[in-house]
């Protein structure tokens, strides 16, 4: 039994409120313009931009001026989310130019007096609208072999690793997959066999968990042509990265790990 | 019209389906159909903790939690079932682990621990480190974990297929006692590929109801805009009842405004709620164990501040979250994401300010009823052969009128186990049921009504309308007239919802059209919750009814089970509603007698 750790000092019943807690006022509101890139193949094989312009409020999201349009003007339109406060990965889109999730990215943070265009991430086949293939991406997930391998005798508890050894690679752990790196990497543009950025993150967290014995077998993946030396660093990942994940950073990890396993 | 044939066909890919898939997709031939991609469902999004009284920290032990289990359900837990879950939490915490879960680690390299609400040292002294925890991400750390497993097991997914129809097959069958009955059996699935359009069936032995909430009902939720109840809907429709449906958790810290979850796992490390004098004032609802007390206290002691006036903000409606006395650098190691939402969402520093919360719809106690084997119960004790449900959609009934903090992902990960065993081992002497005629009928049928409508309702307009009135009516405080308003707003939605229009006429990816049939389910299940809700005349649990406040176990310490039933008219029904029958299954009782609960 470890010791329990220092009771954190018990808060006080009650404080003074400094008068202004909460905000106040009347919520802001003002106009904007979405300007959407629009493709359905089932009726035309050429996409196109569309605008269109609604009030939105206060502290709106793109994921909110999205269901505007879809819910009051044009039921057509159509984009992927889910649970719409950045953890489920399924909207990130092209905002502005820059990769994003559309429920993390505030209307008011972008600049509303002028349209605020919206397009479908880059490098994956489009579907739809703002749908893509996820297909190609997930496919490059898979074949770092992202799982656990541990060739240990199982232990009936659990195994011990220490804090420092969990924390070595907490930073990969907190990827959602939602492919806002892969598809912000102009090399992935370029060639799509590339494994791009989120599998090579996906694979670090696993080379640099201590329980792990495949790091070997995942570097050899990793230093394959279309492997981590395809990087440019760019840091257009990194940037991209809407969980705040030092992709690029990984990825010099593992092209380090790389090099020295080959010494 | 494409047909598969599997073993085993598992309907959802968040906790529970996955964790099934791991145990079935190695002993029987497995598919999994979700409506998303497998790491978009919404275990992803919770974020506390996993109990199990593995003593890692402090003395605990697995009968203190299926008591804290059970007290926590106000007395309405299935006592057999939460002694199951107390029992194998320890075990299915050391499968994640080796599965390669990154939990937050001890200075000895052990799987640290938490407090959570309502979990307590021997039955109620004060609150335990239970939770098992990977910072304030634990459920998009158990939902990777799980995908990476399936992965590694070849799982065979089938992304974005809606499933819309159970095919099940009715005949007479024999009792003990020589009377007769209608045995349902289950044949497959009928669903709908929304890449193309195209609707496919599968036929399997075994089918496993793993389709999450239904929190989409309400306005104000924690829960994804994918959570519609198609699970329990499709259930509902085919004749099996509904459990305990009245019952809802309303979850005590949403981000003020827009529902968004903020983890009890605050509290847990010692963030405080106050009210606009700064008092702190669950001192006063539960002295003992104060802020950590169950949801359901806690949320309803919110309401109450803000109902009499001690609200915060420009409006007075909502409470402060304080974490202003902790250090910044314990909040960056233990609450990073939350305290982010809180910076993103409403521009607040934790670090400096207090959070503006509000209690928002987070989870459904009730739902599809099953055994301990997670097998569907077509009545209080029949058995649907083949047919199983999980997590929550499913009411085992681990959870009764309330369900504590942490036992979502301990229930997915164990009752999910329990169903891709019980599925594939039934799968392997088992015979496929044939299927009935025509076995897209009746979802063609469905589709098709809804693309050729073209009434002036707009869809978005009638969910909108509905989630007012659950979220006015329905929520923390509950009477007789607010139900009713409810019941007759939804009689209204419904006969708008015979008028839709859907504008998008196309094949591919349609989610108009699945807009307008979730829009379907979700009133149903409203009218369900709702009517359930007026005929529990008591409080317990989630369940707060301000003309009959206090728990009545002589009339109401049962299970409400609800069932689809064309004979009940409005004058035949007791709360005047046609087509839902109302009947009851009594709680499951093993060690605990019903207490007074107080924290």
């Amino acid at each position: 039994m470890s010791t329990v750790e220092t009771e954190l000092p018990e808060p006080a019943s009650k404080i003074e409120l400094p008068a202004h807690l909460g905000g106040g006022g009347d919520i802001p509101t003002f106009d904007i313009t979405l300007r959407v890139r629009r493709y359905d193949p089932e009726f035309s094989e050429e996409s196109k931009w569309e605008d269109f312009t609604m009030t939105m409020y206060g502290t709106d999201r793109v994921l909110d001026a999205l269901h505007k349009v879809k819910w009051e003007q044009d039921g057509s339109l159509s984009f992927r989310r889910s649970c719409a406060h950045g953890v489920c990965g399924s909207d990130a889109m092209r905002i502005n130019g820059r990769n994003r999730l559309a429920c993390k990215t505030l209307l008011k943070d972008l600049d509303t007096s002028k349209p605020i265009t919206v397009e479908p991430i880059k490098g994956l086949p489009v579907e739809k609208d703002l749908i893509v293939d996820m297909e190609p991406f997930f496919q490059s997930f898979r074949e770092v072999m992202p799982f656990l391998i541990n060739r240990d005798h199982t232990p009936t508890k659990e195994r011990l690793q220490s804090a420092e050894d969990r924390e070595r690679f907490d930073d990969t752990t907190k990827c959602i997959l939602c492919a806002a790196c892969t598809s912000s990497c102009p090399v992935f543009w370029t060639d799509g066999q590339y494994f791009g950025p989120a599998a090579i993150v996906n694979a670090h967290r696993f080379i640099f968990d201590s329980r792990d014995d495949a790091g070997d077998m995942r570097l050899e993946i990793l230093n394959d042509k279309e492997g981590v030396w395809r990087c440019r660093t760019t840091f257009n990942c990194t940037e991209a990265c809407p969980r705040g994940i030092q992709v690029t950073q990984a990825i010099a990890e593992v092209k380090q790990a790389i090099l020295a396993r080959q010494i | 019209m494409q047909v598969h044939k599997y073993d085993v066909v598992i309907v959802g890919a968040g906790g529970a389906g996955m964790r099934a898939a791991i145990e079935s997709g190695q002993r029987a031939h497995t598919a999994v159909l979700t409506k998303l991609y497998p790491t978009r469902s919404h275990t992803g999004a919770a974020q506390g903790g996993m109990c199990a009284a593995l003593a890692n920290v402090e003395e605990d032990n697995w009968e203190w939690h299926t008591f804290d289990t059970v007290k926590g359900g106000d007395y309405l837990v299935d006592q057999d079932a939460a002694e199951v879950m107390a029992k194998e939490a320890i075990d299915a915490v050391i499968d994640l682990e080796k599965m390669g879960l990154p939990f937050n680690r001890t200075p000895e390299g052990r799987i640290d621990q938490r407090r959570f609400g309502g979990h307590t040292r021997d039955h109620g002294k004060a609150p335990v480190r239970r939770a098992c925890y990977a910072a304030d991400r634990t459920g998009h750390m158990i939902l990777q974990t799980l995908y990476q497993n399936c992965v590694k097991h070849n799982v065979e997914f089938y992304n974005e297929y809606y499933v819309l129809d159970l095919l099940t097959v009715e005949e007479e069958a024999t009792r003990e006692d020589g009377t007769t009955y209608m045995q349902k059996r289950i044949a497959g699935v009928v669903s709908y590929d929304l890449a193309t359009g195209e609707l496919h069936v599968f036929q399997a032995k075994s089918v496993i109801l793993a389709t999450g909430g239904a929190g989409k009902v309400f306005k104000t939720t924690s829960n994804a805009h994918t959570l519609t109840g198609d699970g329990m809907g499709i259930a509902f429709r085919k004749g099996i009842p509904l459990e305990d449906m009245e019952f809802f958790q309303f979850h005590p810290t949403g981000l003020a405004g827009l529902g968004i979850l903020l983890s009890e796992a605050a509290r847990g490390e010692g963030a405080i709620l106050r009210n606009s004098d700064g008092e702190r004032f669950m001192e006063r609802y539960a002295p003992t164990i104060k802020d950590l007390a169950p949801r359901d206290i806690v949320a309803r002691s919110m309401a109450n501040e803000v109902r009499e006036g001690r609200g915060c903000g420009p409006n007075k409606d909502y409470v402060l979250l304080d974490l202003t006395h902790l250090e910044p650098a314990h909040i960056d190691a233990k609450l990073p994401d939350i305290t982010e939402f809180a910076r993103t969402y409403l521009g607040v520093e934790p670090y400096t300010e207090p959070v503006p919360v509000f209690p928002t719809a987070h989870y459904a106690m009730g739902g599809v009823p099953t055994n301990i084997t997670t097998e569907v119960l077509q009545d209080n004790d029949t058995v649907i052969p083949g047919l199983y449900a999980a997590g929550e959609v499913a009411c085992v009934s681990v959870h009764g009128s309330n369900r504590l903090g942490t036992n979502s992902l301990l229930d997915i990960n164990v009752f999910g186990k329990r169903a891709g065993v019980a599925a594939a081992e039934y799968a392997k002497t088992a015979d496929f049921v044939e299927l009935p005629e025509n076995p897209e009928g009746d979802t063609k049928a469905l589709l098709d009504h809804v693309r050729n409508s073209d009434g002036g309702e707009r869809v978005a307009a009638i969910r909108k309308d509905l989630q007012d009135t659950m979220d006015a009516n329905m929520q923390v405080f509950r009477t007789k007239d607010s139900l009713n308003q409810v019941l007759g707003d939804i009689a209204g939605f419904e006969e708008r919802y015979s008028r839709i229009s859907v504008q998008d006429k196309g094949k591919r990816f349609n989610l108009d059209l699945l807009e307008a049939v979730e829009l379907g389910f979700l009133l149903e299940l409203a009218k369900v919750m709702t009517v359930a809700a007026l005929h529990r005349e008591e409080s317990r649990g989630g369940h707060y009814r301000e003309d009959f406040p206090d728990r009545d176990d002589e009339n109401f310490m049962k299970h409400s089970m609800a069932y689809l039933d064309s004979g009940v008219t409005a004058e035949s029904s007791e709360e005047h509603i046609a087509g839902i029958r109302l009947e009851t299954k009594p709680v499951v009782v093993t060690r605990y007698q019903p207490m007074v609960r107080k924290y």
